[in-house]
Parts: structure tokens; C-alpha cells; sequence
């Protein structure tokens, strides 16, 4: 069983399929970026819709793994194809040839500061959602005033389903976070007006829609449905948001302390990187390019390549893992079948 | 001031930071539903009032959140109370109960 596989990514994903194949019997290595595992789910406070702590899920994940070769704060500097398997450079100065490798490189996060009109990194009541997420967890952030807290706004779909930013698609788990956020800062917050600006509410999982009934009915959250045009600052240094309210039809504008932009879910550049070494094909929303999106999205085009996660689209944590799962039965599949 | 013969036209701006929602926190306490509305508009899709005097619910709910209270009143002035909305709407707001306690608390002082 002494195969090598490599996994470039020690998110979710990369932990998931590493802990299936560990009980398969093989020995993955997993190779990280950052110097510690989990991905964003380590940066993130608790889950949607039953409020997980991410802690939880990354330190189960990580339990998992303790047999797997882990090296973090690694890059991979190039991948060579060899006749029938790929030499992988490391940036700690290991190479290793393998005939299998699984991505799970995941996604990035929209620099939210491209959408100047929402005054990412100009206003200083302007956060982000992984901003707001750092704040539940640690409660550092000087731009979030908790004394003064009385109108919270989220701006839903920034990078979301706008062209001009580059990022035609739906993040997907934007519209849960938001509800989730929300309900949390109405939870901190009880006397504070809490406004949503949406283009549509997508609660397409297990459980959101009653999460947003809860949000509306239980936490009195103000749904309206109209994105964000501008926002800017007034004397005393609290934000002005101005939208129209579709539903009335007409301009609306409101007053907030703090306002919160639901970055959404681009492909991570890295992966883009260390996927033209190979070089894999994209697909035309800017992720990786399955070999069937609906048959076979763990696969590639190429033999012995494989994806789960993120890496392929936005998706939420339990189909990330499901994925994973099914990437590493996948691999597992590949390899004895190659063996015969 | 001088007169040049014409006004500026008021903005239509509705400016959340001015709307008094005490009313609305009443009405919130007497019907916890009237949170619930999604404004799908099936309520006002089955209004046999709507087409001949405007009448909305949908349309009386958000007014009311957006400090249109006199439109939202006028526009109930329609309503026969028939209760179709009550039947159609998918988060089973009592719709017709709502219609009354609306009456109730916003027609006191006869806007």
C-alpha cells in the first residue's frame, strides 16, 4: 500500500479526504500554505444553521490526520509531469513523485475593497463578513464600536453575481452567513435595528429557511431587497447607506454604526497557479474545470488528478466534506483498479 | 426666497433613520407574524378588492415598516375583509387578523 498521494490544501477538504484515506490504509501527505490547518473554517466563529463551533469541526477534522505527513507553511514551487506520474517540488525543499494528486486548494475570499462604492478600507465602519467572524471569535476590531452599536446594515452579493467585478456567480453560502451574522449581532445587540440589503434570499439547504423565518419573526432582522449603490460618511463619522427599495419602488436610505459587506467566493489564485503547471483546464466560471459536472466532479481530465472542495465552485462545509469523502473513494478506487 | 413660479418636487427618498416604528412595535406585539412576510405577493395576487381599489397587503406591511402609514391606511379602506389572503399566504400569516389589528392601532387618531 505504499503509494504516495498528495494533497495540496489542509482546509476542510484536505483534512476530510486525508482522514478517509488514512482508514483505507494509505498514507497521504498533505501540503498547507499557511502555517496551520483548517483553512477558513479555523478562521470562522460557529456554522450555520445549528451554530457549530468551527473550532469543533476543524479540531475533529484534525484528529483525524495525526498519522497523515503534514507540512504546513509549504508552497508548491512547480509539478512535473513525468511518463506516468508527477514530480511535486515543495517550497521546504522535498520533491515527491506520486501518480495521484488531490486539490483541494478551495477558495478565496473577494477583495471587497475593489467595490469602492461600499468604502472597503476607506470608511472605517466598513467590515467584512470574515472581519465580523474574526470579531465573535477574538473581539478585537477597532472599527466595531460595541458601545455604540444602535443600526447594523449587510450588504449581500459583493464579487457576487456581478460581472463588472469579475465574478458572474452566486457565492452560494453568502445569503445563509448573512442570516447567521445577523441573528448574531441581534443576539449581542437585542435594541439595534439590523437591516439586510438583498437581490435575492437563496436558502436552498437543510434548515435555512426556517434560519431566516427565525431571523425575521424571532430577531425582528429588516429584510430589504435591493442592493447597495453607494455609501459614504457623515460628520459624525457613521455611514450612510443608499439602495432602493425594489419592493416599494422607491430610494431608500438609513444611517448605520457599522456596516457589513458578504464577501463573496472567488477561485484562490494559488490554485490557478499550480494548476497551469500541470496544466489543468478552468472551467468558464474561473474554478476548476471537472471532467463531468454532474457525473464525475471529483475528476479532472487528467489520470490521477483529483478535486474536492471548493476548488471546483462555492460550496458550504457538509458538501465540501461529502466531496472530500468521495474524492478519497475516488483515489481509492484508481488505485486498486490500476493495480489489477 | 424668490419665487421663480415652481418648487422643487419633494424626495421620494423613504429615510429610515426617521421612521417612528412605535406603532409598528405594537402591532408587532399583537400580531409576532407580521415579521414573517416575505412579500411574495400571493395575498395581493388573490385580492379581489386589489385590481379595482389597489389594495395590498404585502404592500400595507412594508408601508408601515417605511413610515407610510396614511398610504397603508387609504390603501385598507379596500379591504372587505373576505380572508382569500389568509388562505394563499405560504407562512400562514393570519392575514385577515393582521388587517384588523392594523385598523385598530393605526385608524385611532383618524389619519
Amino acid at each position: 500500500m505504499k503509494e504516495n498521494i498528495v494533497i495540496i490544501g489542509g482546509g476542510i477538504a484536505g483534512l476530510e479526504a486525508a482522514g478517509q484515506l488514512i482508514r483505507l490504509g494509505y498514507s497521504p501527505i498533505i501540503v498547507e500554505k499557511q502555517d496551520h490547518l483548517g483553512g477558513h473554517v479555523a478562521e470562522w466563529h460557529c456554522l450555520f444553521p445549528d451554530m457549530t463551533p468551527a473550532s469543533d469541526v476543524v479540531s475533529r477534522l484534525t484528529e483525524n490526520v495525526s498519522e497523515a505527513n503534514i507540512f504546513v507553511n509549504t508552497e508548491i514551487l512547480f509539478i512535473n509531469h513525468l511518463k506516468d506520474s508527477y514530480n511535486v517540488m515543495l517550497s521546504n525543499g522535498i520533491s515527491i513523485v506520486t501518480r495521484i494528486i488531490l486539490f483541494t486548494t478551495g477558495f478565496r475570499l473577494f477583495d471587497a475593497s475593489k467595490k469602492e462604492e461600499y468604502g472597503y478600507g476607506v470608511y472605517d465602519q466598513v467590515i467584512t463578513n470574515r472581519d465580523l467572524e474574526q470579531w465573535f471569535s477574538t473581539g478585537n476590531d477597532d472599527r466595531v464600536n460595541s458601545r455604540e452599536l444602535n443600526a447594523v446594515g449587510f450588504v449581500h452579493c459583493v464579487g457576487s453575481r456581478d460581472e463588472k467585478a469579475g465574478n458572474g456567480q452566486c457565492s452560494k453560502v453568502c445569503c445563509i452567513t448573512a442570516v447567521k451574522q445577523a441573528i448574531e449581532m441581534k443576539q449581542r445587540f437585542p435594541e439595534a435595528q439590523v437591516y439586510c440589503f438583498y437581490m435575492d434570499l437563496r436558502m436552498f439547504g437543510k434548515k435555512y429557511e426556517d434560519f431566516y423565518i427565525s431571523a425575521q419573526r424571532d430577531y425582528g432582522v429588516r429584510f430589504i431587497r435591493g442592493r447597495v449603490s453607494e455609501v459614504s460618511e457623515n460628520i459624525e463619522g457613521k455611514v450612510i447607506v443608499k439602495a432602493e427599495d425594489t419592493l416599494a419602488g422607491k430610494p431608500v436610505k438609513v444611517t448605520l454604526d457599522l456596516l457589513v459587506l458578504m464577501a463573496g467566493i472567488v477561485c484562490n489564485p494559488d490554485c490557478t497557479k499550480v494548476a497551469s503547471m500541470i496544466p489543468l483546464q478552468m472551467d468558464s466560471d474561473g474554478f476548476l474545470k471537472s471532467r463531468d459536472n454532474i457525473m464525475d466532479i471529483t475528476g479532472s481530465s487528467r489520470s490521477g488528478i483529483f478535486y474536492a472542495g471548493a476548488c471546483t465552485g462555492a460550496k458550504t462545509v457538509p458538501e465540501t466534506l461529502a466531496e472530500a469523502r468521495s474524492a478519497a473513494l475516488d483515489i481509492h478506487n484508481y488505485i486498486t483498479s490500476s493495480r489489477i | 426666497m424668490m419665487n421663480f413660479g415652481f418648487k422643487i418636487a419633494p424626495s421620494a427618498t423613504i429615510n429610515l433613520d426617521n421612521v417612528d416604528m412605535e406603532k409598528f412595535t405594537l402591532l408587532h406585539e399583537m400580531e409576532p407574524d407580521v415579521y414573517k412576510c416575505m412579500a411574495c405577493g400571493s395575498c395581493s395576487a388573490t385580492c379581489p378588492a386589489g385590481r379595482f381599489t389597489g389594495m395590498s397587503v404585502r404592500k400595507v406591511i412594508l408601508d408601515l415598516q417605511r413610515g407610510r402609514e396614511k398610504e397603508a391606511v387609504r390603501m385598507l379602506k379596500g379591504c372587505m375583509l373576505c380572508g382569500k389572503c389568509s388562505m394563499v399566504c405560504p407562512r400562514g400569516i393570519n392575514t385577515r387578523h393582521l388587517i384588523l389589528s392594523v385598523c385598530r392601532i393605526y385608524n385611532e387618531d383618524k389619519q
